[in-house]
């Protein structure tokens, strides 16, 4: 019988897979947006302007040299408003879905590996929660403890908690019966070593995807409460409470209330966009299944 | 076999609770497996071997009640601590398992699967542990090992996986092995190389193995002992060329009529196993085959054989009309 030789490049046949996912113009430009709303944020204390300088002669003023975006209802500079709610807006939509990914991720994937009664626990807990009017919550939350940043983070961050924990303990109960779960299993390896080594970066993967929905919907969130009064406490400036004071003069300066709505549009816009792009590039299963 | 076997199944049953009812998946199972020898499992889908299995290995879902003995190396694993039980698993007892697709991680590299078990069982640092996997690697017939320890799982074909599947298997130089279909989902120019490649690491590290297959045809060169399950019951058991020589179950005959013949006429009928197994959750009174066996009679539905030794002691079977002598059909 005849053989066949087969010559192969080795670098074509074991070589680092090249990337074909093309990055696109919409991608660079969310980027562009991102970067600029964070080094506006980080920089703004740099920045010759002041958010809360009052000009009452300039009230409501249009655009000029001196204040690019004009001024607000009470004389106050636009965009150094924006750029100091920008640092609130931004604060509290990072850091309160990060509150949901750690807890609600990590009692997800324990409720889906453990099962039994803990998971009972877990799950029933939430539900109460969930069923829990959230803005009752908010309300009753600021009442007590206060108008404040950090307490605004905290309820946002608790109300967070379940969604994460769903979406965790959903992808770690189809993970778990796996086969290479148990055959890690067979290897001895230990409930922790399953949870973290094998299980937690195949969960990792849509808890992120719904971490960055997650921050979209916080900033959103934040400002509605905000708009509300029960962001926080004026006269610091965030995107929601700017909105909010701007509803006020909505015929005569109608842009007061748009400019910061269309900075919100276009930031949530931009992490959704990078999120979806960032997870179908780092998502190494993205030929496997 | 006079010497102390290496692992001793002891009347294992397992008990599955279902919505209809209790299911038996594996009834009153005896085997032995010396060191270094290999066992053949064979058996239709559903007839308890990969239960039998995870019995083996105390992996049974957590609602399964096992009862019986499982001694291996002079430990009763059923009564086993679960620390000393998971110290005993990858260092002395391995498993490969049957589809490469779903048994490695997708998401971590094969150097990481393969690093990381040898750092958790051996105590190895980084630079041994990786020096090692590359050796296991080419050992298992990978080729460019190196850079094969940077990719995933998905950028291996099936045979590539399988062998990588194998590499963790062996890293820590098991006593057993068992191996779960490990070419069921793999096509057949590759399911030889795989075989191959398990026979050839057997025999180099000494090591028993358990091979569990629907496929005759696989256990036939390849081991020395085959026990034929079917409905959760070993029911024939003999060194392999006794078995194929002059095998006495009708089941066993059968299944092997129903291997394909390379040499048979075009649009030779197959002659299959009329009938489906019987539903594990409704046992029967009498041997479970005998509805579709064509030797059966009055006494078959009503009277469970047991396995009895046939003429030479290590031949065992379940049958009361054991097929004469002549009727065995070569392999």
């Amino acid at each position: 019988m005849a053989t066949l030789e087969l010559s192969i490049d080795q670098n074509l046949a074991v070589g680092e897979v090249r990337r074909t996912h093309r990055l696109g113009p919409l991608f660079w430009a969310a980027i562009v947006w991102m970067v600029l709303v964070f080094a506006a944020a980080a920089l703004a204390g740099v920045l010759p302007f002041s958010p809360t300088d009052m000009d009452m002669l300039e009230r409501r003023a249009a655009p000029s040299a001196l204040h690019w975006l004009g001024n607000d209802g009470l004389g106050r500079d636009e965009l150094a408003r924006l750029i100091y709610g920008a640092r609130i807006s931004l604060t509290v939509g990072l850091c309160a879905p990060v509150i949901g990914l750690s807890i609600g991720g990590a009692l997800g994937m324990l409720a889906g590996y453990f099962r039994g009664r803990f998971e009972s626990l877990v799950v029933g807990s939430m539900d109460v929660l969930l069923a829990f009017p959230p803005l009752i919550l908010a309300l009753a939350v600021t009442a007590y403890l206060g108008q404040s940043l950090l307490n605004l983070t905290c309820i946002l961050g608790v109300l967070g908690i379940p969604a994460f924990m769903r979406v965790a303990r959903a992808a770690t109960l189809t993970l778990a019966r796996r086969e290479f779960v148990i055959a890690a299993q067979a290897l001895g390896a230990t409930h922790a070593r399953i949870l973290l080594r094998e299980l937690l970066p195949n969960v990792f993967l849509p808890l992120f995807a719904f971490f960055l929905l997650g921050v979209a919907v916080t900033i959103v969130v934040e400002g509605a409460l905000s708009f509300l009064g029960l962001g926080v406490p004026p006269p610091i400036s965030s995107w929601g409470s700017m909105i909010g004071e701007g509803r006020e003069s909505l015929e005569v300066a109608p842009r007061l209330a748009f400019i910061p709505a269309v900075t919100l549009f276009l930031t949530v816009l931009s992490f959704n966009l990078v999120g979806d792009t960032l997870k179908a590039l780092t998502d190494p299963r993205q030929s496997a299944l | 076999m006079s010497e102390p076997a290496l692992l001793s199944v002891e009347a294992v049953a397992v008990d599955l609770p279902t919505a209809r009812g209790n299911l038996r998946a594996v009834d009153q199972v005896d085997l032995k497996v010396g060191a270094g020898r290999t066992l053949g499992i064979v058996g239709e889908s559903g007839c308890g071997k990969t239960m039998l299995s995870r019995a083996i290995l105390q992996l049974l879902p957590k609602k399964a009640k096992l009862s019986g003995r499982v001694m291996f190396d002079g430990q009763d694993l059923a009564r086993l601590a679960p620390e000393r039980l998971r110290k005993l698993r990858g260092r002395s007892l391995a498993v490969v398992f049957q589809d490469p697709m779903t048994s490695l991680n997708p998401v971590l590299t094969i150097g990481t699967q393969l690093i990381e078990t040898l750092q958790e069982h051996l105590e190895l640092d980084g630079h041994a542990a990786k020096k090692r996997s590359v050796e296991l690697l080419a050992a298992v017939g990978i080729p460019a090992p190196e850079q094969r320890l940077m990719q995933y799982p998905h950028q291996l074909s099936g045979g590539m996986r399988q062998r990588v599947a194998i590499a963790i298997a062996l890293s820590c130089e098991p006593k057993l092995l068992i191996a779960d279909e490990p070419t069921t989902a793999l096509d057949v120019t590759i399911q030889a190389q795989i075989l191959d490649l398990l026979a050839r690491e057997q025999r180099r590290r000494h090591m028993a193995m358990i091979l569990i297959t629907h496929d005759l045809g696989v256990v036939a060169g390849r081991t020395d002992e085959v026990a034929v399950m079917y409905a959760g019951r070993v029911v024939e058991r003999a060194p392999t060329s006794a078995l194929f020589k002059k095998m006495r179950m009708p089941y066993t005959e059968a299944l092997l009529a129903a291997i394909p013949k390379i040499d048979a006429a075009p649009h030779t009928p197959l002659p299959a196993i009329s009938g489906r197994p019987p539903d594990p959750t409704r046992p029967l009174q009498g041997c479970s085959f005998s509805p579709r066996c064509r030797y059966a009679n009055g006494r078959c539905h009503l009277d469970k054989p047991v396995l009895a030794a046939a003429e030479s002691g290590d031949h065992q079977y379940a049958c009361f009309h054991p097929i004469a002598i002549k009727t065995g059909v070569g392999a």
